[in-house]
């Protein structure tokens, strides 16, 4: 099992111009694409069976959903940025995986959900993030939506349910015998501008939001980097209340519970704004042989 | 151009799939179904040649978002409500509107552009609306989104750029708020036929909030949005937004005749089907403790200002 924390802004794809999306940009954001790109490359080097990934732009209220069918062929259009988005994708994906973690998660007493619709459309965060680590989508995937916990209780009850969640996939993980890239799509702090660059693109224009968001996000990546994901989950609910962290869509916290709460330090990839809002790409390698200091 | 829009009604409707997708399967939703058919009817009747929705489940961040697609093609599927099924649709927007919205908008300190995109992914709230209320896409519509950071000022601007929009076009108009009442939904999955209000303190001021509906007082009810939000509305966003776009686009008055055509229980979510029609006379204006705005001039900047 390897753990990635994966940003899903639109724009670093619309950046990279792959041929399935529409638009065309004369590129941005180079930390933090090139950053994916050393990411993507040790994917590549490291045996896998699927990616399974937490998303907060498949948001639900009634409970946690699993993607349920073998595969979704569609348009992905960003809704805030259909300018910049437009991903024609054929998506595959581990059914095996993703029913074995829902049962784990409803055992545990979690209320779950398959989506078995075949006209469901795929949200732009798997999209963003699994092209990102694996452009050539040649791994099936497993996607879980963000229950909003944080939004009808608090950040710290989203905290508890969503350790129960990572709990729950660790057991289906180790039952199925497979090996997982898991990924927490989301960035840290996420205040945007609300208004855009006549040329998205123009990084000149591109700064974090305010100093707090910048020092918070920095605060993480330290402690990240000194392996101390305990205390980062720990501190989350206030991180989030200061910064409005995306992790409050439990990405993060559910990541690391299936984890175990790693002690041992996470590589740093890129750390990048984006429309203001602060982007980390970190990996937790279990692996001490394979476990390196990138940045 | 006419000074004051021609605003035929105004209808406040849910944005949850039930009425649409599964009327058959609680009484509620099938009165809720039963009240939009009577609102497309009134719409057919009113000769109007523009509905124009706000929705509440269509969020964004670049400023507001206006759909000017000619012809928006899809299928589209709810996030929660999965299992009820596909809502494929073919829908006819007004492009000139939502460019002269746009335009309005801007005019007004704004930031707002259209989107017209294959595929775009029109949300729950307005996908039901104009399939119940419009089906046969009788007459154009226009979209504009919500915008999660904005809160009273810049919503109210919204609304009076529409007002500015419609003035402009001389179009006689149909104005649909999509949003909930009370938005605590049960978190778990309940037998439809088992569906309440989620609690007796939800049900209350949804049932407040119609008494002052019924009355025909938009403006009392956009004035009470702060205390809205914070009684009954679950903290998606920064504030309960609805009532003050509709009574800056309506006319931020009282004089309406209000009528509740339904009210139940979606997922334990209060919904509502209203009607409110542009009236002469109504039970006048009460003492308003927060300013009207014209123009939006954005952050105030006040991290930068009487620095200690």
């Amino acid at each position: 099992m390897l753990g990635c924390l994966a940003p899903h802004p639109p724009h670093v794809v619309y950046a990279e111009n792959p041929e399935q999306n529409e638009p065309f940009s004369e590129g941005g954001w180079e930390t933090l694409r090139w950053g994916y790109h050393m990411l993507a490359r040790k994917l590549k080097e490291i045996d896998y069976d699927c990616i399974v990934v937490l998303t907060p732009h498949w948001q639900t209220y009634v409970g946690t959903h699993f993607l349920g069918l073998e595969r979704f062929q569609n348009i992905s259009v960003d809704p805030i940025f259909p300018n910049l988005f437009r991903f024609n994708h054929d998506i595959t994906v581990d059914v095996e995986m993703a029913e074995a973690m829902h049962d784990a998660a409803a055992e545990a007493g979690i209320i779950t959900k398959m989506m078995r619709n075949p006209d469901f459309r795929v949200d732009y965060g798997t999209i963003v993030s699994c092209h990102m680590l694996n452009p050539d989508w040649d791994k099936p995937i497993v996607t879980i939506s963000s229950n909003r916990s944080t939004h009808y209780y608090s950040n710290e009850v989203m905290n508890e349910q969503a350790t129960a969640l990572g709990d729950a996939a660790m057991k289906a993980i180790e039952a199925s015998g497979k090996k997982v890239v898991l990924v927490a799509s989301h960035s840290l702090s996420h205040r945007h501008f609300v208004t855009e660059a006549p040329l998205p693109e123009d990084m000149s224009r591109e700064h974090i939001y305010n100093h707090s968001q910048y020092v918070w996000d920095m605060k993480l990546i330290d402690m990240m980097r000194r392996g101390e994901m305990r205390e980062v989950i720990d501190i989350l609910p206030e991180m989030i209340e200061q910064t409005m962290a995306e992790a409050e869509g439990g990405g993060l916290t559910w990541m690391m519970a299936a984890m175990g709460m790693p002690d041992y330090p996470a590589e740093i990839y890129g750390y990048q704004s984006v429309i203001g809002t602060g982007n980390a790409i970190a990996v937790w390698d279990p692996n001490e042989a394979t476990r390196q200091l990138v940045l | 151009m006419s000074e004051e829009p021609e605003i035929v009604l105004g209808l406040y409707v849910p944005p949850h799939p039930q009425p649409l997708l599964a009327p058959e399967q609680n009484e509620g939703w099938s009165r809720l179904r039963e009240a939009f058919d009577t609102c497309r009817q009134r719409i057919e009747e009113s000769d109007a040649d523009l509905m124009l929705i706000y929705s509440t489940t269509w969020p964004s961040i670049v400023g507001h978002q206006i759909q000017a697609h000619p012809k928006p093609v899809f299928t589209h599927v709810d996030d929660d409500f999965h299992f009820l099924g596909s809502m494929p649709y073919e829908f006819h927007m007004d492009e000139e509107y939502a460019e002269c919205y746009r335009e309005a908008c801007e005019a007004r300190g704004l930031h707002a552009r259209t989107v017209a995109y294959d595929g775009f992914p029109i949300d729950t709230g307005s996908v039901v609306a104009l399939k119940l209320l419009n089906p046969d896409n009788r007459i154009p519509a226009c979209i504009v989104s919500s915008n999660v950071y904005s809160n009273r000022a810049e919503q109210i601007v919204l609304g009076k750029a529409a007002r500015d929009a419609m003035s402009t076009l001389g179009k006689k108009v149909v104005v649909v708020v999509v949003a909930s009442l009370s938005n605590r939904m049960f978190t778990e999955h309940i037998d439809p036929a088992d569906d309440r209000i989620h609690s007796a303190k939800d049900d209350e001021w949804n049932r407040k909030i119609l008494e002052f509906f019924d009355n025909g007082r938009l403006e009392d009810i956009s004035q009470l949005s702060r205390d809205i939000q914070g009684q009954i509305r679950v903290s998606k966003v920064v504030a309960y937004k609805p009532a003050w776009w509709m009574a800056a686009t309506m006319g931020q008055h009282n004089n309406y005749d209000g009528e509740v055509l339904a009210y139940e229980a979606l997922h334990g979510a209060g919904g509502a089907v209203i009607q409110l029609t542009p009236a002469k006379g109504g039970v006048g204006d009460k003492e308003f403790d927060e300013d009207d705005v014209e123009f939006y001039h954005g952050d105030r900047s006040v991290l930068d200002k009487g620095m200690l």
